[in-house]
């Protein structure tokens, strides 16, 4: 007979209540930029030492525009989620732990609203 | 430890494990160990992006003091740390990835696919550098 209880096992959603919810996030999210990657690197290519116009007109256009969102948005998700687990892994003292957790999410907030504000405005600005 | 230590109590030496400094340098606990910073150095990279993009949503001075930046040997640098990081931590999540699936776990395996992330990563960005200067005119 083995000497296991069923308390050994993980009920429901687990203390956190979240379950596998922060794992399943990460994975979307990476399989996600993988996806989008390639065309980001394309669109770097295709603009590396244009002229002015040149960039706007590129990132203006609405193909691009969406597939940056996409990126910026997948992006900053991943990204909070990631400095999370770092964060968790080692700062040990309560305080800073919540601080610099309150912090990451603001970053990840500040950061992907900012660039996703810089590309709705120059395509919502170019004429096509 | 953390627990003892917020109530006052006296610390107790206990043993401890082993930990990172007492193993020799295996491929794929440095591949680990990379992908866990170049992800952080991502985090913050990602401060540049933004600011490339306010720059060409802001206008053509603004847009031409970032590219005087990211053209300057320093700027080009970062860039270049960038990329290979981008690169680099996108091979290492498609390893992560085929380990989820619970495949690929023999140790031979298992050093096949971190030596692939490293070479693979730094053979893309050479390559993406060389198109780029190649595109750019050596900007």
């Amino acid at each position: 007979m083995a000497m296991r209880t069923p308390l050994k096992n993980v009920r429901r959603l687990g203390s956190a209540k979240e379950g596998t919810d922060h794992f399943w996030r990460q994975r979307l999210t990476s399989v996600a930029l993988l996806l989008l990657l390639p065309f980001m690197l394309w669109i770097a290519l295709a603009i590396v030492g244009a002229e002015y116009e040149t960039v706007v007109r590129t990132l203006g256009n609405p193909v691009v525009s969406i597939l940056l969102v996409l990126f910026i948005l997948t992006g900053v998700v991943h990204m909070r989620l990631g400095m999370q687990v770092i964060i968790e892994d080692y700062v040990h003292t309560e305080g800073a732990k919540v601080a610099l957790l309150m912090l990451n999410t603001f970053f990840a907030a500040v950061v992907g609203l900012a660039s996703i504000y810089a590309v709705l405005k120059l395509s919502f600005g170019v004429a096509i | 430890m953390a627990e003892a230590k917020a109530r006052g109590l006296p610390r107790t030496e206990r043993p401890l494990s082993p930990h990172l400094q007492i193993y020799a340098p295996l491929i794929n606990m440095v591949m680990s160990i990379v992908h866990r910073i170049t992800g952080g150095a991502l985090y913050f990279g990602t401060l540049l992006l933004a600011w490339w993009l306010l720059a060409a949503a802001t206008g053509p001075q603004h847009l031409a003091t970032a590219n005087w930046f990211f053209g300057s040997i320093i700027g080009q640098i970062v860039l270049f740390g960038y990329t290979w990081a981008l690169i680099h931590h996108a091979l290492g999540g498609i390893r992560h990835l085929i380990w989820d699936t619970v495949h690929g776990f023999d140790l031979k395996t298992v050093d096949t696919l971190c030596w692939s992330t490293i070479l693979g990563s730094v053979t893309l960005t050479v390559l993406l550098w060389a198109g780029i200067y190649f595109l750019g005119g050596g900007r």
